[in-house]
């Protein structure tokens, strides 16, 4: 029988942005089992709701995560809006479908450059980021914040866009998808870049299911899973197609995110093109009584923020289920079997968000 | 607007094994196991979804109960248990990884359990 060593993989690491341990279980060069463990930033933010407010949860609740916050405030808002019955108005609900796919640019094209970085082409690391540079701008330029927006807020936004910068915004993309195109045809055309990563950490569509990937890490093994598709914020109004791939490699879930890219533009378009004249937030009065599992889909897959209230000004509980955490899992599974040198690419592979896992 | 209908069903956690195994067998997936502390025990939702339906099955427990994991039917639930188990206390019985109170890290012991009876150190 082969001698089994173990080698620890972070939490410091070169590829990794964020600290998480792993203890690869080796026979050779292959890993044959990994055990995964995280708490080295953990915050306890879901605690921190029996100290603030409901209203003034959403700036915590948007903390959780330095690249999808917008979609963390609005997930929460969202909650607390399904518990008191709120109903927010149509152009807010326009608003904040278009932040949130400037988030998903954003949190894609911040990937795809540390995806790049991770292989060693510091080339095209730079010019992914040059273009995320644009798309924060325009966060920037509409809610004052570049990471964090401080935009959500429940019963609506707190800002609104005029229609004059809305369509400069719409044809300003025109460019940006020029830009992306120019971008995603190296990640998906390049050979070396497909040597490196088609057949590294390989997710069936069963193994992808039963272990509970979501998002890109789902979508690139064949589970067409999408929570803009229950049509939450202004979703439902717009025509979404689900980009998938089928052979769950580290390449296919390349392609999904470049894919997705296209996608993000193209319901910014439709979304500008379709958005109602009128206000933008309703007065809120009242504390939340009940509870309600709001989920949405951030870049790295669904979210779910459950929140139960009293009827006080504070809540019982928050819990924040980000899709990391539930990437974890599937993580281990790809992880078995492939190779030690393999091993950064795949994990930098499923996007993994510490900062959102340990809340 | 209601975006979606949730559907929540109290069961005894005698009924959970059996409850979970009828998810599974009609191919729901696992969304998500949370816990809220209660005061004099916990609340344990166990969330499914397929095509978008999504339900959710609640035990409520008392301190101290011991909770079946359910991770030989759904694999991934391990992380959710482990987490439960590192910040509430709730002792789970039979995970297919179990980090013995390693996965989550924190200074303070359980820190989002109930609080311990006064005079006792948690």
């Amino acid at each position: 029988m082969t001698r089994q060593i173990i080698v620890p993989f972070g939490p410091q690491h070169p590829v990794l942005p964020e600290p998480i341990h792993l203890d690869l279980v080796l026979e050779d060069e292959k890993v044959v089992d990994v055990i995964p463990s995280i708490g080295y930033i953990h915050r306890g933010f879901e605690k921190l709701v029996e100290k603030r407010e409901f209203p003034d949860y959403v700036y915590i609740a948007e903390r959780t995560c330095g690249i999808c916050s917008f979609i963390h405030g609005l997930t929460y808002c969202q909650g607390i809006e399904q518990i008191m019955n709120i109903e927010v108005p149509e152009r807010a609900l326009f608003l904040r479908t278009i932040w949130s796919e400037y988030s998903r640019l954003h949190s894609h094209l911040l990937w795809l450059g540390c995806f790049a970085d991770s292989f060693g082409f510091e080339n095209l690391f730079m010019n992914a980021w040059r273009i995320r540079e644009r798309i924060l701008d325009v966060m920037e330029q509409t809610t004052g914040g570049r990471v964090i927006q401080g935009a959500c807020k429940i019963g609506g936004v707190r800002r609104d866009i005029d229609n004059a910068k809305l369509s400069q915004m719409s044809n300003d993309l025109g460019s940006i998808r020029k830009e992306i195109d120019e971008l995603t045809s190296v990640f998906l055309r390049d050979n070396s870049i497909k040597h490196r990563l088609q057949g590294a950490g390989v997710l069936g569509k069963t193994d992808a299911y039963q272990m509970g990937a979501v998002g890109p890490v789902a979508r690139a093994s064949g589970v067409a899973i999408d929570i803009r598709k229950t049509g939450y914020a202004a979703y439902g109004k717009l025509d979404l197609e689900i980009a998938t791939e089928c052979e769950g490699d580290s390449y296919a879930r390349c392609v999904v995110r470049a894919c997705e890219l296209f996608t993000s533009i193209d319901l910014i378009k439709q979304a500008v093109k379709a958005i109602p004249e009128g206000p933008v937030d309703v007065k809120v009065t009242g504390a939340p009584n009940g509870e309600y599992f709001s989920r949405s889909e951030q870049p790295r897959g669904e979210l779910v923020h459950y929140v139960k209230g009293n009827g006080t000004k504070f809540l019982v509980r928050s819990r924040i289920r980000t899709p990391t955490l539930t990437n974890i899992p599937p993580l281990v599974k790809m992880l078995q079997g492939c190779e030690l040198a393999d091993v950064p690419v795949i994990v930098l592979s499923i996007d993994p968000c510490i900062g959102c896992a340990e809340r | 607007m209601t975006i979606e209908e949730q559907l929540t069903t109290s069961i005894d956690i005698g009924n959970l094994f059996g409850t979970v195994e009828q998810f599974k067998n009609e191919g729901y997936r696992l969304v998500q196991i949370s816990c809220t502390a209660l005061g004099e025990g916990y609340e344990i939702n166990y969330s499914f979804d397929k095509d978008y339906r999504f339900e959710n099955i609640r035990i409520t427990i008392r301190e101290g109960t011991e909770v079946p994991s359910i991770s030989g039917m759904y694999p991934g639930a391990f992380i959710y248990e482990n987490e439960m188990h590192d910040l509430f206390g709730i002792q789970v019985r039979g995970m297919n990884v179990d980090f013995k109170g390693t996965l989550i890290r924190t200074t303070v012991k359980y820190p989002f359990g109930n609080p311990a009876p006064k005079g006792e150190e948690q």
